[in-house]
């Protein structure tokens, strides 16, 4: 059996036994309005404006790291004390923003009213105003029209990640419906960079699958249909919700690995392609040339990793599969993997080829963490951009771990690129002489 | 509602971390959900801060409003107490804890905490960022000040200062202290506390043992000095030492104040601006339009230099922060301007697209204006970028720190020299318009953004410098190619007079008498 396959087999019924940390506490992450820098990339003709305070567009602005662009497609809708007095009606300030924001970018076919801490506080009803406002930018003799929904990417709803999770659960319901007598499609659900979704499309196409969609779609119009007949395929592991949409929609999840490094990768294609019922000899032919590649890349890395102790501190969600990835690929050891918020269903294959000994901690107490960090003294930590500096000056080498959601890191010809990131921060403090 | 693409201020809490991560020995109480952590990072990215800001959030989140956020509260400040040992805790709320009124002021003095309590109580939808410094600082040093305390007989002593202001996340705070030190120092005047920046709640304690005050940063330190002012009688230097003329002002107002004399400190062989600018390679800066915008203090410092040291024109100025219109627009005044006073960076760019100006001196944010339009730019002020951050020694404040303006600010553009030379060989084939702006490459999109974003914008909307030559009708074939025989920095400028000339006088066609009546016109 390949190894693919027993990450796939070795998928143990969701550990009721799984001991978890669970904590609570001051949590050193970000809200989910911070999705806004990678979704505004990807889906093209799409604008998100966040209904909030000044502290949101600050974060945007800080996250993104940038003030380069003259006019990004996000912008914040701050709320003013005229607001909240009751002297300007919300509603009739969002409605004159927007119209003032759609006359000056009439090239935009999908805006999302991203709720915030403060608009959810205020109980501003954004899916109410999408509502309206989406009647009157409908499409028109005139004019192609503008999708709008909303969504809540707030500090006190979402962590990080999970503000994609609910921008594309909205988007599920504006999935058109497929054909009653649809034949299986595939829909690949999860965001990712352009290259690396156009070289699993390649994947799928030479596997046999012949009908595959994407969420979320680059354009407006290209969103997939949805139905009883379709199965559809996680590439991220922060869509619980979005997952369950599917679901009431009739879709059924193809339980997978995660499709990072030679082996996840391997496991997903092949979990893809056994739910259509793709013949195993195909399938082993399609993917052996990738998964070679990857494994020679990871190769090069091998070297630096082996053995090295690492800590994942709770950020994207991403922590379980690439703490899989690097201890069953690259003989990483994993101490404590924390994660926000720990989905065992999605995760099963992930948590089940961890080393039992790993630490899984969910949720966070950022002091009573850093208390562990210090008394482990891993070889690498991954943390948020707050803590990297803090930590690195009392002698602990780290990773920032946004760039794990920033750059392209899924599947087998990023594999390399993905072990790349882990390895630079080793090599470094081994040649700095400083 | 106001829609803001980029903002100039953070949100007031953002001004008090600052104030807060400044000091030793304070810790920041802060009701707040998750999220806004991401405030710690402009501290430890952008400043490199080494340790993080002083600062615990409660981390409330939706299932915990209908229950008890106001314990969750308490506890929060229990734990910080006991793990940090502060010697005094602020105590405040986000934008979002602002709604749901939790009272953090009154939660924490009911708890009987070991040490003082300073409650901040910053109105978010009402105030930004730098209020936000100045109110915390000011908060601090009311609770804190001994109001006992007053300075020894002076006899026998040397003359003793507080330098008000400094902060974390400040533009040059770190150098210019060292530079104002190293005034002091000449003049015979001891330091007796730096605040914000270093002090500790005990330092704050002693504040009036200090004869008099410095207040560097306006901003920041000004509300705490007028309060000083009142209480202790302490005076305050208010002059801000940016530039050579204003540095001279401050040491004659130091060393009266402090009855010393000015001359040890005025004649410093370290000032070499004065002649940098006197000297003939200078002459080609003289009135180079010049857009001066930041925060009012280092926008009308700015200014000051560039007119009155560097003989530039100052065809436009302004400020974001609202709270020092009426110094704005008194500064504005000598140079026969009405000001901008705005936060919307969109409104900037405009303004400076309408000013044509030949130099840009603002923040990070007309960095990127100054780009996009293909003008040269050199950063005065906050909003603070890591680059703001050099490793090396550089003030703006003092006679380095006009040494640092001159090269900071002439470097951008073309040394007189070189355009002299540029000017002989316009036909050159080197100076054809592919061979480029080498000038400005130093300036220009290499600039490292932090790599988070390298990753996901690769290209940076260069669009609007081609646009910038994109010529109006009527150009002639034979006006074109003239056009383009004149050096590229001076370019653009020659087109938009031309086509402002010709729309003015009703001319359909632009000929090469166009051009040249044109330049006739607007010749000064």
């Amino acid at each position: 059996m390949s190894p693919a396959h027993a990450l796939v087999a070795a998928a143990r019924p969701p550990a009721a036994t799984l001991e978890v940390l669970r904590e609570r506490g001051q949590r050193e992450v970000f809200c989910g309005l911070t999705g806004i820098v990678w979704l505004h990339r990807k889906m093209q003709d799409a604008f998100f404006l966040v209904v909030g305070s000044r502290t949101c567009a600050h974060l945007l602005q800080s996250a993104a790291g940038v003030m380069i662009f003259a006019e990004p497609r996000f912008a914040t809708a701050i709320i003013e004390e005229r607001d909240l007095a009751g002297l300007a009606d919300c509603h009739a300030e969002l409605d004159r923003v927007v119209d003032r924001l759609l006359a000056r970018r009439p090239e935009i076919r999908q805006l999302f009213l991203v709720g915030s801490c403060p608009s959810e506080v205020i109980k501003l009803d954004l899916g109410n105003a999408a509502q309206r406002l989406g009647a009157k930018h409908v499409r028109s003799e005139t004019s192609e029209g503008v999708r709008i929904l909303a969504y809540s990417g707030s500090g006190i709803e979402t962590t990080f990640t999970e503000g994609e999770d609910a921008c594309l659960t909205a988007l599920v319901p504006e999935m058109p419906a497929e054909a009653a007598d649809a034949k299986l499609t595939l829909v690949l659900v999860g965001a990712l960079p352009d290259i690396v979704e156009d070289q699993f499309l390649r994947l799928f196409a030479e596997l046999g699958i012949e009908r595959v969609g994407v969420l979320p779609s680059r354009r407006a119009g290209a969103l997939p249909a949805v139905g009883p007949n379709t199965r559809y395929l996680l590439a991220q592991p922060f869509l619980g919700e979005t997952g369950r949409a599917l679901e009431d929609r009739g879709a059924v999840r193809i339980d997978a690995p995660f499709p990072f490094g030679a082996e996840g990768t391997a496991g997903w294609l092949t979990a893809a392609a056994a739910a259509f019922g793709i013949d195993e000899m195909h399938v082993n032919r399609v993917i052996a040339p990738g998964r070679e590649r990857a494994k020679r890349a990871l190769e090069r890395y091998k070297p630096a990793l082996e053995g090295k102790r690492i800590t994942f501190l709770p950020d994207s969600q991403l922590e379980i599969p690439l703490a899989r990835f690097l201890s069953a690929e690259l003989g990483m050891i994993p101490v404590e993997v924390g994660t926000p918020y720990l989905h065992r269903a999605h995760l099963a294959h992930d948590l089940a080829a961890l080393p039992p000994e790993t630490r899984i901690s969910e949720g966070q107490d950022v002091e009573r963490q850093l208390d562990r960090v210090r008394a482990d003294r891993p070889d690498l930590t991954v943390c948020g951009l707050g803590l990297a500096n803090p930590l690195e000056a009392e002698g602990l080498t780290t990773k920032w771990s946004i760039e794990l959601v920033f750059s392209p890191v899924h599947g087998f010809d990023q594999a390399g690129d993905l072990a790349e990131l882990f390895a630079r921060p080793l090599r470094r403090r081994d040649v700095l002489r400083i | 509602m106001q829609l803001a693409v980029w903002t100039y201020e953070g949100p007031p809490h953002v001004g008090a971390m600052r104030v807060a991560t400044a000091m030793r020995g304070v810790h920041y109480l802060l009701h707040a959900p998750q999220g806004d952590t991401y405030a710690d990072l402009l501290f430890t990215m952008i400043e490199r801060r080494s340790a993080r800001p002083p600062v615990t959030y409660t981390t409330f989140q939706a299932r915990d409003l209908g229950k008890d956020t106001a314990s969750l509260f308490q506890d929060a400040a229990r734990d910080a107490v006991e793990r940090f040992k502060p010697e005094a805790l602020l105590v405040g709320a986000s934008c979002t804890a602002e709604l749901i009124q939790d009272d953090p002021a009154g939660l924490a003095e009911n708890m009987g905490l070991p040490c003082p309590v300073i409650p901040l109580e910053l109105p978010s939808y009402q105030r930004k960022e730098n209020w936000g410094a100045s109110e915390t600082f000011y908060q601090i040093v009311r609770h804190l000040a001994d109001t006992s305390v007053r300075p020894e007989p002076r006899e026998g002593r040397r003359p003793r200062v507080n330098l008000l202001g400094p902060a974390a996340l400040g533009f040059r705070h770190r150098d210019d202290l060292r530079e104002i030190r190293r005034i002091l120092d000449l003049l015979g005047i001891d330091v007796h506390l730096v605040a914000p920046l270093g002090a500790s709640p005990s330092d704050i304690k002693t504040i009036g043992a200090a004869d008099f005050n410095i207040v560097l940063y306006p901003e920041i330190g000004d509300a705490a000095a007028r309060w000083l002012d009142k209480t202790f009688a302490q005076p305050a230097i208010r002059t801000v030492p940016i530039g050579v003329g204003a540095t001279r002002a401050f040491i004659s107002e130091v060393a009266a104040l402090a009855g010393v004399d000015p001359a040890l400190a005025l004649d410093d062989p370290s000032s070499h601006m004065p002649w940098w600018s006197r000297s003939v390679d200078s002459t080609y800066l003289t009135g180079k339009r010049v857009f001066v915008f930041g925060d009012a203090t280092h926008a009308i410092a700015a200014a000051r230099v560039a007119s009155e040291e560097l003989g530039f024109t100052v065809c436009g100025i302004g400020c974001y922060n609202r709270e020092f219109a009426r110094e704005m627009r008194l500064a504005a005044k000598e140079y026969g301007l009405e000001p901008l006073i705005t936060d919307d960076h969109l409104t900037v760019e405009e303004a400076i697209a309408v000013a044509a100006p030949e130099l840009v001196l603002g923040t990070q944010m007309e960095r990127h204006i100054a780009k996009r339009l293909g003008l040269p730019c050199a950063v005065i002020s906050a909003p603070v970028h890591v680059q703001d951050f050099p490793a090396r020694f550089s003030p703006q404040m003092g006679f380095e720190g006009a040494n640092v303006l001159f090269d900071t600010w002439v470097h951008p553009l073309v040394m007189g020299l070189e355009e002299h030379l540029l000017t002989m060989f316009r036909d050159d084939f080197e100076f054809s318009d592919t061979a480029g702006a080498s000038h400005l490459h130093g300036h220009g999109p290499a600039q490292r953004e932090p790599a988070v974003l390298a990753a996901l914008e690769p290209a940076a909307a260069n669009s609007d410098t081609e646009i910038a030559l994109a010529l109006a009708a009527g150009w002639t074939d034979e006006a074109e190619r003239e056009l383009r025989k004149i050096p590229f920095f001076v370019r653009g400028k020659a087109k938009r007079n031309t086509e402002k000339y010709a729309d003015e006088m009703g001319l359909a066609a632009i000929t090469l008498d166009t051009l040249y009546e044109a330049k006739a016109h607007y010749a000064r």
